[in-house]
């Protein structure tokens, strides 16, 4: 009994035996599932340290970042110039995992996975192209009888960084669509319906034949949504996998920049998908010693290949060999005083 | 004092002939008057906000905020006609559904129904208020919106397709969709409130039309309808404002497409969806300042008609007596 009730009491006190620190962040809500998975084993890694993190989107990520309420923000798409100048010190982007969005379909008579390209999407997304069997599509996808439907446009109606991926890869195939659309998290869109999430939009597609539209390569995995195998830079059609994703990065690797800002869409390399991007982890470049030791320790784990083959599993692309080593000489330039 | 002893009210509470009055009748006359002008102050400092987070964009957009449907975060374009205009269509359509719904509802359970059916009945409606609008939105997304699109679009368009308000291609979402959402989610509001209404007219009232000889429906409609005819404009105002600031049951099944179309199933979109789908994401000051803009254009819109609305019971009600 007298036992008993000491472990009663030690269970209480065990947490404060160590100097239990609380790292507190926000943002993306794509990485979540990953995220939430890693900051549940880091305990194990480090007892001491709790890492609390709330999915409040990326925007809400950034703006807490810049305004100091948390210790790290996330991000989907890296923070543009204008909310570069409103920090105080410049922002690290540490690239975490690798995320894809690809392009679903819901076309019965169609058993084969179709297959198409950015010029084509582009032009669809456009509403040049109204028609599933119309010549372009017909010609890169041989074999396949399409069917003579009109073919209903879906996109998300709520700010996201998965209409920033997609847009800003169309921008990169498309010059008609770069000069009339652009990228970014809301644009205009030219033709079509609009579902709010991804699972706003892939109620859309379930529900109506004939329709298309975008969703991330994680959502549409885990319920199983159909989807087109996407023409590359090299001119191979690829399907979207991890390590297809990884790819991207891989074939980016030479342009990448120093600071990580950078899109990987319509990345070079056959075996690339090309509407591929980063997810990251932004802390300002200058730490405060409190947590300061702690927020770089988690940084250096979470590139570390125990955490990286964590994401897998879960439909993320880990970052490939090549650029771990830059991200890890990034976050050692991180100061704290 | 003097000022607080020329309240009707609180002289009411004095004794007759007692001019003082005691420290407690103050101190709750005092509180009550600061809640009631804390409140005032709330919405005071809510629309001081909202126009300060404004003012960049009308600034720089003026009146063509508010008649220019362009919506275009990426060249930095704003104008928000097509969002006012999706607030008000789609809500007058639930209105347009609800009211005869609501006003059946509440005669049937209050006065043909027998009461343990219309108390059980009755429960169950105004359960329908409390069910969060995110599951009548996944409701619409994946029945309502498929039913439209394979069954009521088809047989209105095959009686009433001519109509160019019912024209255009199938896609399940859109004006129509929410204006049915909307009709479910406001009549448990207006037909609460009719059946309350209804419950003020004295049985004699009832007995009387009776006895004049009129059968049940003719007692009905004129010792209750048209006696409670302001009391029914009240409650549809009510519901009218539910249905302005409904959000995301909207969101999931108006298609969301700033676009003014002369089809009730075209996609459309309104206020609160516009500023609850960007507002998280929006990455530029201006696209945040227009955002705001528009929940200021909500708030001007449901003030124009919650106004206009009693205005004319105003004016119905001085019509009827001087009638009387």
């Amino acid at each position: 009994m007298k036992n008993l009730f000491l472990l009663f009491a030690l269970s209480f006190a065990s947490p404060s035996v160590f100097a239990a620190t609380q790292l507190n962040g926000a943002g993306a809500t794509f990485p979540f599932p990953l995220y939430s998975k890693w900051f549940d084993e880091y305990r194990k890694v480090k007892p001491e340290v709790t890492v609390n993190y709330n999915s409040i989107g990326s925007g809400g990520g950034i703006k807490a970042l810049l305004e100091g309420t948390v210790d790290f923000g996330a991000s989907d798409a890296p923070m543009n110039e204008e909310e570069m100048k409103k920090s105080k010190s410049p922002v690290v982007h540490v690239p975490t995992v690798l995320g894809a969005d690809v392009i679903s379909y819901n076309l019965p008579e169609v058993t084969k996975r179709l297959r198409l390209s950015g010029d084509v999407i582009a032009d669809i997304y456009l509403g040049k192209i109204t028609k599933w069997n119309d010549p372009r599509i017909v010609a890169m996808n041989k074999g396949v009888t399409m069917p003579d439907k009109d073919i209903l446009v879906a996109y998300r109606s709520d700010g996201s960084g998965t209409t920033y991926i997609f847009t800003d890869y169309l921008s990169k195939v498309s010059a008609e669509w770069k000069e009339k659309v652009g990228t970014g998290k809301s644009v205009s869109w030219p033709v079509g319906i609009a579902g709010k999430g991804n699972e706003g939009v892939a109620g859309l597609i379930k529900q109506s034949e004939g329709s298309l539209g975008y969703v991330e390569l994680i959502y549409a995995a885990s319920n199983k949504l159909t989807y087109a195998d996407i023409k590359n830079k090299a001119g191979e059609f690829v399907s979207a996998t991890p390590e297809t994703v990884t790819a991207s990065a891989a074939g980016a690797l030479k342009s990448m920049p120093s600071d990580f800002r950078v899109s990987i869409t319509n990345a070079e390399g056959k075996k690339s998908y090309p509407i591929s991007s980063f997810t990251y982890l932004l802390v300002p470049s200058t730490l405060a010693k409190e947590h300061g030791k702690e927020i770089v320790d988690l940084l250096h784990w979470v590139i570390s290949p125990s955490a990286q083959k964590m994401a897998g599993p879960l439909e993320y692309a880990p970052l490939p060999s090549g650029l771990v080593s830059k991200v890890k000489a990034k976050v050692g330039s991180i100061k704290v005083e | 004092m003097e000022q607080l002893l020329a309240l009707p009210i609180v002289r009411s509470f004095l004794p007759q002939g007692r001019k003082e009055i005691h420290l407690g009748d103050r101190l709750f006359y005092l509180s009550l008057k600061s809640l009631s002008v804390l409140i005032i102050l709330s919405l005071c400092a809510l629309v001081y906000l909202l126009w300060g987070m404004a003012t960049p964009a009308f600034a720089k957009f003026g009146w063509g905020f508010f008649t220019t449907s362009t919506w275009n975060p990426v060249t930095e374009a704003f104008g928000s006609l097509a969002f006012i205009y999706g607030t008000v269509v789609s809500s007058l359509l639930g209105l347009l559904i609800a009211t005869p719904v609501s006003i059946a509802v509440a005669l049937f359970l209050n006065e043909v129904a027998p009461r343990p059916v219309g108390t059980v009945l009755g429960f169950m409606v105004e359960m329908l208020a409390a069910i969060p609008s995110v599951v009548f939105g996944i409701w619409g997304v994946f029945s309502l919106a498929p039913w439209v699109r394979a069954t009521l679009q088809p047989a209105i368009q095959s009686y009433a397709g001519w109509l160019p308000i019912f024209q255009g291609p199938p896609y399940g979402v859109g004006m129509f969709t929410a204006g049915i959402i909307l009709a479910i989610m406001i009549t448990p509001t207006i037909s609460s409130i009719c059946r309350e209404v209804f419950r003020t007219i004295p049985f004699t009232v009832r007995e009387g039309a009776l006895a004049l000889g009129g059968t049940k429906w003719e007692m009905m409609k004129m010792a209750i309808l048209d006696s409670s005819r302001s009391g029914i404009f009240g409650a549809t105002v009510l519901g009218l404002g539910r249905a302005f600031g409904e959000t995301m049951a909207v969101t999931m099944v108006i298609g969301n497409r700033p676009q003014i179309s002369a089809s009730l199933f075209a996609p459309a979109q309104t206020m609160a969806s516009i500023i609850a789908n960007e507002y998280a994401e929006a990455s530029s000051d201006m696209h945040h300042s227009a955002l705001a803009a528009v929940g200021l254009a909500l708030f001007l819109v449901s003030l124009l008609f919650n106004g206009g609305a009693r205005f004319v019971l105003w004016r119905t009600d001085r019509k009827f007596r001087s009638r009387a």
